[in-house]
């Protein structure tokens, strides 16, 4: 019975979306759970900060409404990792209210198990205070002065309270920030699968079919978990898995293409071996767990630095063009003799951003500047509040439209707003400043698990 | 001819929100060797290039898949104030202009 246990990755991202033939494909087999990952800081500080989800609620329930009958038909349990996109109590919250819009649109009643990952920020400057932590992915030192403007700060957790959950019996589990693996490995690892092989079929699962061929993180993925090895199979046929997209899938948003980090140890892949099995699988064999002495858990927290507006222009003017350090020094003197009273010099902040000259790559451009014939200019504005952020992008369009340079000839005006209104309000922006791991060794922390009953009420 | 030029796949992406990460991948095991062994694909130069400590930076060869990456710290976190690109996904120039 527990030879092998087989799992389908739905997509690599919530909301992302697969193909339903990808789901009925993966339905002829036996399938031991469903898992799929809605987590990322890839969007930046934003998300967690603000409480928000990157990915619409409307694409979420699309991807949740067509897998969660026939789970429940099948007695499948379905599990959601970093639920919301960044996992704090409002992102799960906002996947639990999608869960009963479900259960009411399909007449559906289950049970859901569901993990809060929040941290009191008590609990954070305990540990500061006892220098448990240490900046973690090249984060600097963690600002202990900073700590009352963090935002929904939360741990990341392991395969622990996933497998506490699953002991629930619960239908749907709904976790709030964990780590991407422990989605897919806590089963495997509850029934007594080799923890290294576990973990690196989950590290491949969790971005769904990213690993095939054509690449889809909008697609699914089948696993088959062995005591030996592994197998990865796209279930639309439209894809397939090669031994090298599968070992490449290892260099993805990692440092380290050889080896990855997870709460349960070093993931060692130097001994790993990619073979093809008939036409579209890939079978993964030696890849071990060298666990780490030390027990830690990866805290996350954004911190509110001010709110944004921005203005964007185009400009043809050849000396315009030429002319662009020249207004934005101008535009910056004006600002802050005329701003002066309302903000103090170092409370708000300007920047120019230059496209087609060297928007994307600011100052690290070695490349000659032959002047482009149009150059898109987008200027913002951060302040204190939204009020003082949109007075200040107000202030330097006005100026930037008429201010002056050396041999102007357009006197009219430098730039091309394509909009009315020529502002737009940015909202809050966020900075990621609690990536840290903390030593959790003597420490008594668990994640207790809520079990609800959605629908049928 | 240069990096960007001789790769099959030259690409950046975040490594989390503090550091980047930059994968050249190459044809032929030919294209591979000449990337990993010119002169100038060295942890020193790409500090240069983006203006970061050359102790922060990592040149990583994985020939099992013919790719060389290459792990460098952002030096504004993604999506912080100043940041020009959240992703990370179009930094790979300027170490895609080095000549090999």
């Amino acid at each position: 019975m527990n030879d092998e246990i087989c799992y389908l990755s739905l997509c690599g991202m919530l909301g992302y979306g697969y193909a339903s033939e990808s789901l009925a494909n993966a339905f002829r087999g036996q399938l031991d759970f469903i898992g799929v990952d809605a987590g990322s800081t890839d969007p930046g500080p934003y998300y967690l900060g603000s409480g928000k989800g990157f990915v619409k609620p409307l694409l979420v329930k699309r991807d949740l409404s067509l897998v969660l009958k026939p789970a429940l038909d099948r007695k499948i349990p379905l599990i959601i990792g970093s639920a919301g996109g960044s996992g704090a109590r409002p992102h799960v919250e906002s996947v639990l209210a999608i869960l009963r819009e479900i259960a009411r649109d399909q007449h559906l009643s289950f049970k859901v198990a569901v993990i809060y990952s929040d941290l009191d920020k008590s609990f954070i400057t305990r540990a500061a205070a006892d220098d448990r932590l240490q900046p973690c992915g090249g984060a600097g030192a963690f600002d202990v002065s900073r700590i009352s403007d963090l935002c929904h700060p939360v741990a990341q957790f392991g395969t622990d309270p996933i497998i506490n959950a699953l002991d629930t019996g619960a239908d749907v589990i709904l976790a709030g920030r964990c780590c991407d693996t422990a989605i897919f490995a806590a089963l495997p690892i509850q029934r007594g699968f080799p923890a290294g092989l576990a973990l690196h079929a989950a590290k491949i699962a969790e971005c769904g079919a990213l690993c095939a061929r054509p690449v889809g993180a909008n697609d699914s993925l089948v696993v088959t978990l062995r005591h030996d090895g592994f197998i990865v199979e796209p279930p639309n046929p439209l894809r397939c898995c090669t031994p090298e997209s599968v070992a490449a899938h290892s260099l993805y948003e990692q440092p380290d293409p050889e080896c990855f980090y997870e709460p349960e140890g070093k993931i060692d892949m130097r001994s790993s071996v990619f073979t093809q099995v008939g036409e579209r699988a890939v079978e993964v064999k030696g890849t071990v767990l060298v666990p780490t002495p030390k027990q830690t858990l990866k805290l996350e927290g954004a911190r509110l630095c001010g709110f944004r507006a921005i203005t964007l222009a185009g400009v043809r003017d050849p000396v315009a063009v030429a002319s662009l350090d020249a207004i934005e020094k101008g535009v910056r003197e004006v600002v802050a003799q005329n701003i002066n009273g309302a903000l103090k010099h170092g409370e708000y902040s300007l920047r120019f951003l230059r496209y087609g000259i060297d928007g994307v790559t600011g100052g690290n451009e070695p490349l000659p500047s032959s002047l482009p014939r149009e150059a898109c200019l987008v200027i913002e504005a951060v302040a204190p509040t939204q009020e003082l952020a949109d007075t200040v992008i107000g202030l330097a369009r006005s100026s930037a439209l008429h201010q002056a340079f050396p041999n102007r000839k357009a006197t009219a005006g430098n730039l091309a707003f394509p909009f009315s209104p020529s502002d737009f309000q940015g909202g809050a922006v966020y900075q990621f400043s609690l990536y840290h791991l903390m030593n959790t060794e003597g420490m008594d922390i668990s994640f207790p698990v809520e079990l609800l009953t959605v629908g049928g009420g | 001819m240069t990096l960007y030029d001789l790769a099959l796949i030259c690409r950046s992406k975040n490594a989390g929100p503090f550091r980047m990460t930059i994968d050249l991948m190459f044809r032929t095991e030919v294209d591979y060797e000449r990337a990993l062994h010119a002169p100038n694909l060295t942890a020193a130069r790409v500090a240069a290039l983006y203006r970061v400590a050359p102790e922060d930076v990592a040149v990583k060869p994985f020939k099992r898949i013919l790719t060389i990456k290459v792990v460098l710290p952002r030096s504004i976190s993604s999506g912080s104030p100043g940041d020009v690109d959240v992703y990370g996904s179009q930094q790979h120039f300027p170490l895609g202009l080095l000549e090999v």
